[in-house]
């Protein structure tokens, strides 16, 4: 699968189907501070991402 | 599959600290009654009165402008243009094109124009960028509330910044800061508008989720000047302790609103005087703003820079 990081648009590529909470967890990532998008829609954390879907990771936190 | 709580579609988004999960449509519907529950529990305004919304361009602030919108109450816009490079070209034109698209009226300030951009000021005056931005943001709402007949300023703080806010003055036991946390804050002066926060129960993954949901195009990137900053510490640890104990954000802000914040209300400033320069609330002759100004004004007699060129 493809994913795209926003902000920072660094693009990840990961081998295989995996759980979106994986997904999160193995790149470090907080629920509930990212929204994950495929196409048009919202993912959440127990639907499966295949492996040649493409998927953005968008930052919700901001600061200052 | 999970399913919508309310009309058991397909769920699109979980909310973890309500133990719920919503298809689009419910999840708009569900996030717009928050937002009026804030408003009425808490006596922000009425239909009737006339909001000066604060619009950055940001998910929150813009959020906050359409679901007033959605909701009925009269809005109007207000943006500083704060000069920081790009992120505020990118911020200020997405600003516009939303009130543009909506018909929405829009006071926009151009701080750059007056030669006091942020990073303008924060170089003249050697304090921080957000210092500066921040001094300068309070007086600008407040000056332009009011000579706008505005009695209303609303603010996109969601219940990540009023949590994290509340985290920084525990931390470090700011008592009049602590006196004064609040969803609203009542005017103490004749030239202060009522200040208000509706999204002050909605965390920020919802605020994002409903402009998402919405089709807002609002500023992905953050302000090059919050790296680093200590609010994003304390929303880090906040979100820690969320992930394995759901609701501690809003049980703390909550429950600081009814059993904390009256302990602190003693603590509480009087009411400001008036700035001998600009005649808004001040608790000194001069109101912070005023003080950033002739700083700069004085540097910049001294030893002009190119930037500052265009101050009156």
């Amino acid at each position: 699968m493809f994913i795209t990081l926003l902000p920072q648009r660094q693009q990840i590529e990961i081998d295989g189907r995996r759980r979106v909470a994986d997904i999160l967890r193995q790149l470090g990532l907080l629920p509930g501070t990212v929204m994950v998008i495929r196409g048009d829609e919202l993912v959440t954390d127990e639907e499966v991402v295949e492996n040649g879907d493409t998927i953005e990771i968008r930052n919700v936190i901001s600061g200052g | 599959m999970m399913k919508c709580k309310r009309c058991r579609a397909k769920a699109e988004v979980q909310v973890r600290h309500h133990n719920a999960a919503f298809c689009r449509s419910c999840f708009i519907v569900v996030f717009q009654r928050q937002v009026q529950r804030s408003i009425e529990k808490h006596r922000m305004f009425t239909a009737q009165e006339e909001v000066l919304v604060a619009v950055s361009g940001g998910k929150d602030s813009l959020a906050l402008w359409d679901a007033l919108i959605e909701l009925g109450y009269r809005t109007t816009g207000l943006h500083l243009a704060l000069g920081i490079g790009e992120y505020s070209q990118v911020s200020t034109a997405k600003t516009v094109d939303f009130a543009h698209h909506r018909n929405l009226p829009l006071i926009t300030v151009d701080l750059e124009a007056q030669g006091l951009a942020v990073p303008t000021l924060a170089r003249f005056t050697k304090r921080p960028a957000c210092a500066t931005c921040g001094t300068t943001k309070r007086h600008e709402f407040d000056r332009v509330a009011f000579e706008n007949g505005f009695k209303v300023l609303a603010t996109g703080h969601n219940l990540d910044d009023e949590a994290a806010r509340l985290l920084g003055n525990v931390l470090h036991w700011q008592v009049h800061y602590l006196a004064k946390q609040s969803p609203v804050l009542e005017s103490t002066h004749a030239r202060l508008a009522r200040k208000v926060k509706p999204l002050y129960r909605v965390t920020e993954y919802e605020t994002a989720v409903y402009a998402f949901f919405r089709g807002i195009d609002y500023v992905i990137e953050e302000c090059p000047n919050s790296v680093g900053a200590t609010q994003l510490m304390y929303k880090d640890a906040l979100n820690r302790l969320e992930a394995v104990m759901p609701g501690t954000k809003l049980t703390f802000v909550q429950d600081f609103l009814t059993s904390g914040q009256p302990a602190f209300s003693a603590a509480a400033d009087g009411a400001p005087q008036s700035c001998e320069a600009c005649g808004m609330p001040s608790f000194g002759t001069l109101c912070s703003y005023c003080r950033l100004r002739r700083e700069v004004e004085s540097d910049h007699l001294g030893h002009p820079p190119r930037a500052a060129r265009t101050i009156a």
